[in-house]
């Protein structure tokens, strides 16, 4: 026998970790999503689709604004010293991968403003001229315009690594201990955001191309979680025990049934048929697989957390 | 500088609790809260049995994930006796710290900030030992400089045998038990 009798007791340490609940894995959902926003905005500004008056890439800067800001407020809603937030814009913590994201997200918030400057919304138009007349003039500098989509690729991809990184270096919780978290997430907010714009996307050829490449990023994220688990279930003990979680313990139905099943292998079936024009494309795939990315989040913040090194 | 640690004798503690209750006097510690606790280790397979109490409390790492982690800095390294500590109205109550430690040492304080033993560091500097020390009934426990090689915990360290907790977290503790 090994038994362990602690008279610790204390909110939320005991009898497991249970430090984050549903604010967490929701930041890391819509972070995520909106990452895959800026990459998928900044690809169709480098390649000039924006050009195009039907381009779903309209919508995605000030969709983006919005998710970013409810999952910065969800992130609020966790902090337990809420009045002194703004701690954390006093100070850049070079090893703290949350002083990187604070810092990050405040970069992504013009990166993204700048995009959306390039094609006001309607209501804008409207209530700022000079700020449309500001607009056509910036639209008017291609480089300008190359260039607003090469930075939001590259702070979406950061961001996106980002809310992967952040968890995956608290080494204390082993389900957690993988560098393939940061690319899971980046792989599955890229999924998730190809997912939406490929459900909002007027033009046919548009709904394909993002279609198409939700097909590969469900692919090569589906590569990566058997990588991860893998990884996980033949390394020490301690990382044993926590992929054991997945592979048989109490995560193990959630997970393979609707994060990889539902989630990920369901969709990227449908959504394979009908870029082979078998059938129609529907909206059931890309709900799916949002949805999946969201449970993906709440899986993987929940089980790391039960996931503990064992005692001497 | 001086780099403080602490030395538990395993072999005398009775886990009798009156270092928790202290150290729960001594820094006003909230109700249902507790910054050291008993642990009781029971090894092996009757009547082979091997049992271990230990009083536990941060390890004030040398490598401390909670420290790397804080992105306010309100999680330090204080320069006197290289403890780890927690300014309250720096912290934002983010719980990467809590996350972060093997060890399950910290909580959030009821005002909402990360908390943790400090090694009694307004004790220490007056000359005094940290409560939980001062008041252990089989005087189980030491406290002291461990870079200077002559200190009663250096000593202690070199000539018993004795283990820290989960070495292989990486984070090298500076509470050594002695078994
Ligand atoms: S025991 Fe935990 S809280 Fe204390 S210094 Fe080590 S990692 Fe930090
Ligand atoms: S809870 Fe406070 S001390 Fe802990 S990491 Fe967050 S800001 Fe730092």
């Amino acid at each position: 026998m090994h038994e362990l009798t602690s008279t610790r007791a204390n909110h939320l340490i005991d009898p497991s970790l249970h430090v984050w609940e549903w604010q967490i894995p929701v930041y890391l959902f819509l972070g995520g999503l909106v990452a895959g926003m800026m990459v998928i905005s900044g690809y169709f500004l480098l390649s000039g689709r924006q050009k195009r008056t039907r381009c779903a890439c309209f919508m995605l800067p000030s969709l983006s604004l919005i998710l970013l800001s409810l999952g910065m407020f969800a992130l609020f809603l966790d902090l337990e010293h809420k009045l002194y937030f703004w701690r954390l814009y006093t100070t850049f913590e070079i090893l703290s991968p949350m002083s990187w994201g604070s810092w990050i997200l405040m970069l992504v918030y013009p990166a993204i403003l700048a995009n959306l400057l390039l094609r006001l919304p309607a209501p804008l138009q409207v209530a700022f001229p000079r700020l449309q007349e500001l607009s056509d003039q910036l639209v008017g500098h291609p480089m300008f315009v190359k260039w607003v989509g090469a930075v939001n690729m590259v702070l979406g991809g950061l961001l996106g690594v980002y809310t992967g990184i952040l968890i995956s270096t608290l080494a204390a919780r082993p389900l957690w201990n993988s560098a393939l978290l940061g690319p899971i997430f980046l792989l599955s907010g890229m999924s998730a955001a190809a997912a939406f714009v490929h459900m909002i996307a007027r033009e046919a050829e548009e709904r394909e191309l993002l279609a198409k490449a939700d097909n590969g990023f469900l692919m090569t994220e589906l590569i990566f979680i058997a990588l991860f688990v893998g990884g996980m279930a033949t390394s020490t003990q301690v990382h044993q025990q926590a992929a054991g979680l997945l592979l048989g313990g109490p995560y193990t139905a959630v997970f393979w049934v609707f994060v990889v099943g539902l989630g990920i292998v369901f969709p990227l079936v449908i959504q394979l048929l009908a870029v082979n024009h078998k059938i129609q494309h529907t909206p059931v795939a890309p709900i799916l697989v949002m949805l999946g990315g969201l449970l993906l989040r709440f899986v993987i913040v929940s089980a790391g957390q039960m996931s503990h090194w064992t005692g001497n | 500088m001086a780099r403080f640690g602490m030395v538990i004798d395993t072999t005398k503690c009775v886990a009798c609790m009156d270092c928790v209750v202290a150290c729960k006097t001594e820094n006003e510690v909230p109700e249902g809260l507790c910054r050291d606790w008993i642990v009781q280790e029971v090894k092996g397979a009757f009547p082979e049995l091997q049992m271990e109490i230990r009083s536990e409390r941060c390890n004030h790492c040398d490598n401390p994930p909670c420290v790397d982690c804080c992105p306010t800095g309100a999680s330090h390294v204080e320069p006197l006796g290289l403890t780890v500590q927690v300014t309250g109205d720096v912290c934002i109550g983010c719980k990467a710290c809590l996350a972060s430690c093997p060890y399950d040492a910290r909580y959030i304080h009821p005002e909402g900030y990360a908390d943790k033993c400090t090694f009694c560091m307004h004790r220490v500097v007056e000359g005094l030992e940290p409560a939980c020390v001062a008041v252990c009934p089989t005087r189980c426990m030491y406290f002291g400089d461990l870079d200077d090689p002559n200190s009663q915990v250096s000593r202690l360290i070199r000539s018993r045998k004795g283990h820290t907790l989960l070495p292989e977290a990486g984070t090298k503790p500076r509470i050594h038990f002695l078994t």
